[in-house]
């Protein structure tokens, strides 16, 4: 290590950090152009007439998107994964933000045992929990339903919602509740007031980010849903499943209807929260600490 | 905790105090209800086997090849894909870790395959990497092979489609722990005349452990549970074959449901095992101040 730091060895060393630089651009600039790969042949496939041993299909139509409409019945199921993903991100911003205020704000027996509660839904994968849930909500007779769909989908959105607003809801001063206490106003009135609209901005990054990890929420939407209660992502996995019963286009055509209808959405949550946020759960830990 | 205080003098009294608390009531019942809950239950459920004694159902999962065989190869399959990930993404996430354009361009862009979820990679794996696809036309244009490569419905299928939907989160995770590294202590060391890799080495590391372990346990558990690119994108009645496989045809299939908790829990078990191997090698390795992140 010390002879490394001495200037006899600078001027290969910079010539391997040059190489080191370039090969970390070119692991990154591989691995991005097979990303756009991936997509680029599911966008082309879609639209291909016929595309079989050449580079470009044959030519272009836009049949399947009608084709797959139908086979699919894509209208019922944006029909349903919509109310499921609205129904999912309007309940766990009911239940979430007061959970979260609560701990923001106040000191209590058992924080530390709520705090726990909240995280371990967030890192136990949704397909281990997910089948004692199913077997649940089954014996429930909410297995196969709309809102058995909904309940498991809550499961990991509400400590979401917790986690991200507890250290939001923390850098408000308290002293504006306090000051609009004293000047008279009740606690309806301060939460109309006061604390609505210096929570919007973090309700608004909670609910999108919600909305888009509930529109790819695979696992727990397929282990509960029925015929009338699927996604369009468990659609999806059905006909990739099936794949060989109706033609590969046609299946692409509706994973592009899925890759845009998700792809919306993030670039509109994209405006309002850093994307780090997306996978690091609790948000922001090391700054805070 | 200072609000307590205020409430107190503003003569809200106790019953104020707790009333906010039971605002947390809801949201913890809900997790009780359907995260705690099922979890005992299925627990409880697996050892009342449909036949047989109490543990009837993991003496058949360690005694039956099809079964126990569905954790080595799960393993065969995560750990690589958690090592490429991790290994690959904190060199990444190292050279991006001050706040540019690029970064910002590369975090957007790096969200979008996570965002779009297994399912779709799968799909999407199927007709790029396919025989036909144009990742084998290219490695033949280029004359680096002379068949088509065969990555599809086997074991490289479903480790690629780990490495694409998991490299983007590792490298976010870690890439949110670098940037909470004070840049300052680089630049003090740098100032003593460490080199680049000395700073690394001595200064980044050892504030990074506690985050790179946790990166490294989250992204495997993820791997760990890989399901539907398992289905679609490899040999889901041989080479990979996983344990979330194995649970899901038990309950969905065979409607053993208690067959299937005890998969789910073995599955769980295992996530965990490896969690505390992985937090035990940090406690050895590591001996700065924990979260001095900011020194």
């Amino acid at each position: 290590m010390s002879a490394e730091a001495t200037g006899t060895l600078g001027r290969p060393h910079r010539w391997l950090e040059a190489l080191w630089t370039g090969l970390v651009w070119f692991v990154t600039a591989f691995f991005l152009v097979n990303i756009a790969g991936v997509i680029a042949a599911v966008a082309v496939n879609s639209f291909a007439t016929r595309w079989l041993g050449t580079w470009l299909p044959a030519g272009y139509t836009t049949r399947w998107y009608a084709a797959a409409w139908d086979e699919f019945q894509l209208g019922d199921v944006l029909i349903a994964t919509l109310q499921i993903v609205l129904i999912v991100v309007a309940v766990s911003i009911l239940i979430g933000v007061p959970a979260g205020y609560a701990l923001a704000r106040r000191d209590f027996v058992g924080k530390r045992f709520v705090m726990l509660l909240f995280l371990l839904p967030l890192l136990v994968p949704p397909i281990t929990y997910g089948i004692p849930l199913a077997t649940v909500l089954y014996q429930a007779h909410l297995g196969g339903t709309m809102t058995g769909v909904i309940l498991a989908n809550l499961v990991p959105t509400i400590p979401f919602v917790v986690l991200v607003m507890t250290p939001f809801i923390e850098q408000i001063d308290p002293r504006l509740e306090a000051a609009a206490r004293v000047l008279g106003a009740g606690t309806g009135r301060v939460f109309v007031y006061i604390l609505v609209p210096l929570l919007l901005p973090g309700i608004l990054a909670a609910a999108l980010l919600v909305l888009v990890r509930t529109i790819a929420m695979f696992e727990l939407t397929f282990l509960t849903a029925g015929p009338d209660s699927q996604t369009l992502v468990v659609a999806l996995y059905y006909s990739v499943f099936a794949a060989g019963v109706r033609a590969g286009q046609s299946v692409d055509a509706m994973a592009v209807m899925y890759m845009v209808t998700t792809l919306v959405w993030l670039v509109v949550a994209l405006r309002f929260v850093n994307p780090t946020q997306l996978v690091t759960r609790v948000k922001d830990q090391p700054r805070a600490a | 905790m200072r609000a307590v205080a205020k409430g107190g003098a503003l003569g809200m009294g106790t019953a104020g105090i707790d009333r906010t608390v039971l605002l947390v009531v809801p949201g913890a019942l809900f997790v009780i209800l359907l995260f705690v809950y099922p979890f005992l239950y299925g627990l409880f459920l697996s050892f009342a086997p449909k036949q047989g004694d109490l543990l009837a159902n993991y003496t058949k999962f360690f005694s039956t090849p099809y079964l126990s065989e569905t954790i080595a190869t799960t393993l065969w399959i995560a750990l690589p894909a958690t090592l490429i990930n991790v290994g690959v993404a904190l060199p990444i996430a190292f050279r991006l870790r001050r706040s540019t354009s690029m970064q910002r361009i590369l975090t957007g862009l790096l969200v979008v395959p996570i965002t779009l979820g297994t399912v779709l990679v799968a799909e999407g794996l199927l007709t790029y990497l396919g025989p036909q696809g144009w990742f084998s036309r290219i490695l033949m244009a280029a004359g680096i092979v002379e068949t088509p490569v065969h990555l599809t419905h086997n074991y490289w299928g479903v480790l690629l489609s780990l490495v694409i939907t998991g490299f983007p989160f590792a490298f976010l995770l870690i890439l949110s722990y670098i940037t909470g590294i004070d840049p300052v202590l680089a630049q003090a060391a740098a100032t003593l005349g460490a080199s680049p890799a000395q700073r690394f080495r001595h200064v980044f590391l050892p504030l990074l452990a506690p985050g790179l372990a946790i990166a490294f346990c989250l992204a495997f558990v993820q791997a760990f549970s890989v399901f539907p690119s398992a289905v679609l994108l490899g040999a889901p009645a041989g080479p990979t074959r996983v344990i979330s496989i194995a649970a899901y045809q038990a309950a969905f299939e065979d409607y053993d449901y208690s067959m299937a908790s005890a998969i789910a829990m073995i599955m769980g078990a295992v996530q965990l095992a490896i969690v505390v191997v992985v937090l035990a090698m940090r406690g050895v390795s590591y001996r700065g101040p924990a979260g001095g992140a900011k020194g």
